[in-house]
């Protein structure tokens, strides 16, 4: 078959692919686009294996069988609220990958090389190549075939793209492992630096760069290695100095990091539908970064060096005591109101509540009130995260509202439920510019006429910020696990 | 420790007793236990007492009190001799203030401002005095506001006493006998007080007006139900929040405005209910003679203020007076006391209130912390000595501080805003594509043809990229990563390239990327499927 075939199937795949993304701008468009992304895979996986260049076709479809056994498994088994280590620890797998083809594109110029070299052939070829060095560059195939042909600026740009894939990869594998670990509760999720901090991040950055240089010098595939281990590092570290209330910026970040690492393979690889995808995946998980940073007021920068920015001064001193109240008077007060908006973190999703949580909403509904979903951009430890859960336990995606759709309609509540969140619905972000999270834009739950604060305990949550909604007059605090509070609270709404 | 000292039994029984006598003030029905509240404080580890009969005129019987574990005094001497802290509701007597002595601790009513007598009594018997309505207003003392709750029932019975004097219904009606106007009720002072008038009075159907010198409780008194009035007066008003919530004194223009506006109303009003009170001082006047002369024959005036004299002109004291203009004006001074039980209830849970802060370790002992804004501000005698009045409350502020208006923009500066922000956006969107055109040529000048081919596609995709995502709705964002997850696993196509070399090592690297790749497509792909089969419309 002809490369011409193959490159006009990507093309093919290239724009379904770029539908796919397009169809999740709403969720009825986004079960039809799944399907063109699905369409758009098998076309450049199926034309590359009868493209030319490939041998070992059976052994490649039986590997591709067997990691979709594998990825059945994983994606069938696992429950919704384990969404965001999940892909995490797929990020990784992107990230290896990289390393590997990278790794290996580096071991066949090394062979070509060396074919060159025994035949008594300059290589990389000259600007002028001879006709005889044409002819032996023939005899490879694939991959070795383009590298074959290259000249000897060519093949130093090939080395650079090389190494930032490589060196993306192995970034986007630790990191991703590590988010896994904390997001699955096996890494402690606290922000976490060894000794120098930072300065070890920037030295092992610079010792990469040497490296990179001393290879482009020629100094062999060893300084390859030792640059990979160097980025295997600084994942490892930049991702376990990041707190666990900051892992949605972090999931996207290494999306959108694997999309990069992805496209400079391609580079190298001189493939353009690589090129495409991972453009296309890198600045989708640069928008979501984008999109996580802005919803909590905080630069990338600041996010990604780990931990809170300074506070320039004491906290605002909190009055008033946090009043708690019991499952009857909630309902009591459930009963009485007209309009109900839930406001559900972090904590939902850790108790599992969602299924009581949509019971209690189709029961209320069925009353004739008005209940509504607010969501933060940051609620829960993915971007969109909640919207997942919800839908997850059968609650009408029309009625779960954006933080900008909503914030408005909270004087004219009756009852806000908050369900596990802290800091996305904290007054201090507003009221106190000394608090760690001024400026933030936040729920503004207080406002409604009564607020039911659904909380395991008195502690301060993820972030360590005092959240003076607690104690203001109209929230009442409503201890204890969130699905045996609202399973408690279920019995008595009928 | 500091400021604090623990009260010691020294009388054979290892526990602190409350005891609360009956009330010797004619005419009191409330008492400051209840069997309910006697067994939070037991909880506390206290031991109650009571005097026989103390509860009857709020309707607790000795038995309800004795199954609540509460022991029975026969006399009040027994009772005063035997307790350490002894709580009642009014204004102890100067033969009660008699029996105390030291290391007692008394919580009751005190009016310490003008009650030097008994503040010098405590003194000289060394005893601890806590008078409940010293207690601060702020939030984390309301629960133990007696002041508070008792206005709460005032106000309500004030509407009920205006009801049981008022010939009429409250509610508008049109019946088969004719049309009845609803009955328009005034309440001056949006205090607790007043606003429980104003519940009241809306719920049962009247038309209620609300004045008070404090423009921020506006929104309180329009979320109850009534219609705030209003005064055509400019001057910055003093925030009722700097002065603990409560009212202060007006200037003189301030209250002609006022009275003009009252004058005005008078005529059209079927009720009055007054509760004006400035803190330590005769109430204010009001509602004046000539006022009362204006308003229609059968209208009722509830004075919720005659104990400090009145708001009214023409008000007398525990009295119920009719004036010549058949409008009928109410002094009463013991509302709280005729609801009894009522009554009780709140104020025996405001004492437990008392009890459970002075109790911090829930151990029966009184550890009377005078660092605690709230204790040290409702102590008025403490250890010999006369603690009153208290320093300012360290905290300030019920209400929020004012919100600094924002500046209503007119239509040119707005007009001008936009033009602004427009040209500050053309620049730097002219900038980053200038630098970013820059760069590209500059890429351009040193690599070679092959490179930039690829380079072009990779710019456009990025570019495709942005457009396409910024599209992408905010609830889809977990399936857009687990979709882009699937994609990226485009790295496959390398590693298929690769996977047919010579070399055994890169045959194996391949393999193993191919493996992980595969991984990736298949569960990127069906947990996106999953997640989006999911979504439902309602």
């Amino acid at each position: 078959m002809d490369f011409g075939f193959t490159i006009a199937a990507y093309a093919v795949a290239a724009v379904l692919f770029i539908l796919s993304l397009g169809g999740l701008s709403g969720q009825e468009s986004a079960k039809r686009a799944i399907w063109y992304g699905i369409v758009g895979m098998a076309i450049a996986v199926l034309a590359t294996l009868v493209g030319p260049g490939q041998g070992l076709w059976l052994l490649s479809l039986v590997l591709i069988g067997a990691g979709g056994l594998v990825g059945y498994q994983l994606a069938t088994r696992v429950q919704m609220t384990q969404m965001p280590e999940l892909v995490a620890i797929m990020h990784s797998l992107v990230g290896l990958a990289a390393v590997f083809v990278g790794l290996n594109a580096d071991l066949e110029m090394g062979r070509v090389a060396a074919a060159f070299g025994e035949a008594g052939l300059a290589f990389p070829r000259l600007e002028e190549a001879s006709l005889e060095a044409m002819a032996f560059a023939k005899q490879f195939t694939g991959f070795a075939a383009i590298v074959a042909k290259k000249t000897a600026v060519e093949i130093n740009i090939l080395k650079v793209e090389l190494m930032l894939g490589i060196w993306i990869g192995a970034v986007t594998f630790t990191g991703s492992v590590i988010a896994y670990g904390k997001l699955a509760g096996k890494v402690d999720s606290a922000a976490k630096k060894l000794p120098g901090g930072h300065m070890l991040n920037a030295g092992a950055a610079v010792l990469s760069l040497v490296f990179a240089a001393m290879y482009l010098g020629g100094a062999g595939m060893w300084t390859l290695i030792v640059l990979t281990l160097l980025a295997f590092f600084i994942g490892y570290h930049l991702i376990m100095g990041i707190g666990g209330a900051d892992m949605p910026v972090v999931v996207s970040m290494l999306n959108s990091y694997s999309g990069w690492a992805a496209a400079a393979i391609g580079f190298s690889l001189g493939n353009d539908l690589l090129i495409v995808v991972g453009a296309l995946v890198g600045s989708s998980g640069a928008i979501l970064s984008y999109i996580m940073c802005k919803a909590m007021n905080r630069h990338f920068v600041s996010v990604i060096l780990g931990g809170f920015g300074g506070t320039s001064g004491p906290a605002m001193e909190v009055e008033g005591e946090q009043v708690a109240i019991e499952a009857d008077g909630v309902a009591s007060a459930l009963d009485e109101a007209d309009s109900v908006i839930i406001v559900p973190g972090y904590g939902m999703a850790v108790a599992q509540a969602q299924q009581s949580v949509s019971e209690l909403t189709k029961r209320l509904r069925a009353k004739g009130k008005n209940v509504r979903f607010a969501i933060h951009p940051v609620a829960g430890r993915l971007p969109g995260h909640m919207n997942v859960l919800l839908a997850e336990a059968k609650v009408p995606y029309d009625i779960v509202l954006e933080m900008d759709e909503i914030n408005e309609d909270f004087p004219s509540t009756d009852v806000a439920i908050v369900i596990g969140s802290n800091d996305i619905v904290n007054p201090a972000a507003q009221d106190d510019p000394n608090s760690p999270i001024a400026g933030m834009p936040v729920l503004e739950v207080w406002k409604a006429k009564q607020v039911f604060v659904s909380k395991r305990g008195q502690g301060t949550g993820y972030s360590g910020i005092e959240n003076p909604l607690f104690f203001k007059e109209n929230t009442r605090m409503f201890y204890g696990d969130a699905k045996a509070s609202l399973d408690k609270l279920l019995s008595l709404i009928e | 420790m500091p400021g604090g000292a623990v009260n010691r039994n020294e009388k054979g029984s290892d526990k602190v007793k409350i005891g609360t006598p009956k009330e010797v003030i004619e005419g009191e029905a409330r008492v400051a236990m209840t069997p309910d509240s006697a067994l939070q404080l037991q909880k506390l580890g206290y031991e109650c007492l009571i005097e026989t009969g103390a509860g009857l005129a709020a309707g607790f019987t000795d038995a309800a009190y004795k199954e609540a574990g509460v022991t029975i005094k026969k006399t009040a001497n027994a009772l005063w001799k035997d307790a350490d802290i002894i709580a009642k509701v009014r204004i102890p007597t100067d033969e009660e203030m008699g029996r105390l002595t030291k290391n007692k601790t008394l919580i009751s009513f005190f009016n310490p401002g003008g009650n030097e007598a008994g503040l010098e009594a405590a003194k000289a018997k060394g005893a601890n005095v806590i008078a409940m309505e010293m207690v601060p207003r702020i939030s984390r003392a309301q629960k133990m506001d007696a002041l508070s709750s008792m206005a709460n029932i005032a106000g309500y019975r004030a509407v009920i006493e205006a009801g049981n004097n008022y010939g009429r219904f409250f509610t508008g009606q049109i019946t088969a006998a004719g049309k009845v106007p609803p009955a328009r009720v005034l309440v001056v002072g949006a205090g607790v007080a007043g606003l429980a008038a104003i519940g009241a009075a809306v719920s049962l159907g009247a038309v209620v007006y609300a004045f008070d010198v404090r423009p921020e409780v506006a929104e309180q008194v329009e979320s109850m139900g009534a219609e705030f009035v209003y005064l055509d007066f400019e001057e910055e008003q003093q925030d009722g929040a700097a002065t603990g919530g409560y009212a202060s004194v007006s200037s003189p223009e301030f209250r002609e405005a006022q009275l003009a506006k009252f004058r005005e109303l008078a005529p059209e009003m079927d009720i009055v209910i007054t509760t004006a009170l400035i803190p330590n001082r005769e109430a204010p006047k009001l509602w004046l003679e000539d006022m009362v002369k204006a308003m229609k024959r059968g209208s009722v005036i509830v004075d919720l203020a005659a104990e400090k004299g009145g708001n009214v002109e023409g008000t007398v004291a525990d009295e119920k007076v009719v004036t010549d203009n058949g409008v009928t004006i109410i002094g009463y001074t013991d509302f709280p006391s005729r609801m009894a039980a009522q009554a009780s209830s709140l104020y025996a849970t405001n004492i437990r209130h008392m009890m459970t802060d002075l109790t911090p370790e829930k151990d029966g002992q009184v550890n009377h912390n005078m660092d605690d804004d709230v204790i040290r501000g409702a102590t008025v005698a403490f250890d010999g000595e006369i603690t009153f009045p208290p320093p300012p409350p360290k905290v300030a502020a019920i209400a929020a501080r004012p919100q600094e208006k924002v500046k209503e923009l007119t239509p040119e500066e707005k007009r001008a805003a936009e033009v602004a922000a427009f040209k500050a956006q053309t620049k730097q969107q002219v900038t980053l594509l200038a630098v970013g055109a820059a760069l590209v040529l500059t890429v351009g000048l040193v690599a070679p043809a092959s490179f930039m081919q690829h380079f072009i596609v990779f710019l456009l995709s990025v570019f495709v990229g942005f457009q396409v995502i910024w599209g992408v709705s905010h609830s889809l964002h977990t399936p857009l990563m687990a979709v882009t997850n699937a994609i990226s696993s485009i790295i496959i196509l390398g590693a298929l390239m690769q996977i047919g070399s010579s070399s055994v090592l890169i045959t194996i690297l391949a393999a193993l990327a191919v493996f992980m790749a595969g991984i990736n497509i298949f569960g990127g792909f069906l947990v996106t499927r999953r997640m989006l089969a999911m979504f439902q419309k309602s």
